[in-house]
């Protein structure tokens, strides 16, 4: 490991109100679960965060629960967790999907669907589910608890509505009508990091989101407004076009992602097509 | 921080932040679990905690208090997936062998190949090509 580790300190609280506390009071403090992003970066040494909250320990956080319309995901379940669950699979099988294609078995045994939200990369798997599903992000600090939706949560490029005092501690999924598709394209089927991340929903309302292509994970309401009114599909895919903004960097280009981000919205349309 | 390493009991005194790898090799001098890309891409450093396989790069000793941790070691040699992987020639340089090795266990006897492909997905050789290490682990 490149970060000394003489450097690091880990506060370990015994339950959920500790580590609030513990946020509140260290505002320099990064909640650390499954630690499958942050010891990357730790490993790579460089400037960051030295002081976090384990949260690992925090049983109640894992929970996955319907306890009324709403399915509630814990935000230490793991990827494992979620494939795995009877609940996932019935009502959001999209998500279970999306959990077999992070990283391989032993980062899908360790990262968690909270970790996977809180590290705000434009490129997390999850996070086009999330968006179609019209999630809530359930946040706690010491004094409060807010509901955020999932669509207005990302503020900017690795930013988001969290306050460092507030952890995210679940993620509550409303019933979704429709057919449920998601499709990632990278390099390989497991341990890449996409090139563009597509979860939709085919219903009356069509809903589509799309990873790796803007800053944030992009909900695309132009395409979806194209479809609902029975447009054509071309027609469509220029409104997919105009919303998204791909750059080019190390894992890909910018018109190779406008290309795959069309393609994938046309197999998303015909793979959903019924009679 | 207390453990259970291959069935016995373990007590380190060391940073609950180092990494579980380092842990091993240093603390516990177990030296058959590898270090390869050091950012859970490649697997080479797997070890299973609590039955689970995982990447003890990733790992902060603090996560596997009071866990049962096994490494290539506690396997030992008469295992029999050790032993297909030598009678199928399944290493060439050796470095993801025990890595390799300790995703397998967890895949139970006899899985099919595309059962093999999918969980070992996270495990890279430079070396192989894989059919060796396929062979191997379809064997026992």
């Amino acid at each position: 490991m490149r970060t000394a580790v003489s450097t690091l300190r880990l506060l370990e609280p015994r339950n959920l109100a500790e580590a609030l506390r513990m946020l509140r009071d260290e505002p320099e403090a990064v909640p650390l679960a499954g630690a499958t992003d942050l010891y990357v970066a730790l490993n790579a040494g460089g400037p960051g965060p030295r002081q976090f909250v384990n949260l690992w320990r925090l049983a109640p956080l894992r929970r996955i629960t319907m306890p009324g319309d709403a399915l509630s995901i814990g935000a230490l379940a793991t990827y494992t967790a979620l494939i795995r669950s009877r609940l996932v699979q019935r009502r959001i099988p999209m998500l279970a999907r999306a959990a077999q294609e992070v990283g391989g078995m032993q980062i899908q045994n360790r990262g968690t669907l909270g970790g996977n939200i809180a590290n705000a990369s434009p490129a997390g798997d999850t996070l086009p589910v999330l968006a179609v599903a019209e999630a809530m992000v359930v946040l706690r600090s010491a004094g409060d608890e807010r509901r955020v939706p999932f669509g207005s949560f990302y503020t900017g490029y690795r930013r988001s509505a969290r306050r460092p005092d507030e952890l995210i501690t679940a993620v509550e999924i409303p019933p979704i009508e429709g057919i449920q598709w998601f499709r990632k394209v990278g390099t390989r089927a497991a341990q890449s990091v996409s090139k563009v991340v597509m979860a939709a929903v085919r219903a009356p309302r069509p809903r589509v989101a799309v990873g790796s292509v803007a800053p944030t994970v992009l909900r695309l309401y132009h395409t979806e407004a194209a479809l609902a009114a029975g447009r054509s599909i071309e027609e469509a895919t220029q409104a997919l076009e105009s919303e998204i903004h791909p750059i080019d960097d190390p894992r890909s280009t910018a018109t190779y992602r406008r290309m795959v981000a069309t393609n994938l919205l046309r197999r998303f349309w015909s793979d959903t097509a019924r009679g | 921080m207390r453990f259970t390493l291959n069935g016995n009991p373990a007590d380190v005194a060391a940073h609950p932040m180092a990494r579980l790898l380092d842990v091993l090799r240093e603390e516990c001098g177990l030296t058959g679990t590898k270090e390869g890309c050091g950012e859970g891409e490649c697997g080479a450093c797997t070890v299973l905690v609590d039955g689970e396989a995982v990447c003890s790069c990733l790992i902060p000793l603090a996560h596997v208090e009071g866990a049962e941790v096994t490494t290539i070691e506690g396997l030992g040699a008469a295992h029999p997936l050790q032993r297909a992987f030598m009678d199928e020639v399944g290493a060439q340089c050796g470095i993801c062998t025990p890595g390799m090795i300790m995703a397998a266990v967890t895949l139970g006897t006899r899985p099919s190949l595309a059962t093999i492909r999918t969980r070992l997905a996270g495990n890279l050789c430079r070396c192989t090509g894989y059919e060796a290490i396929y062979r191997a682990i379809r064997r026992p």
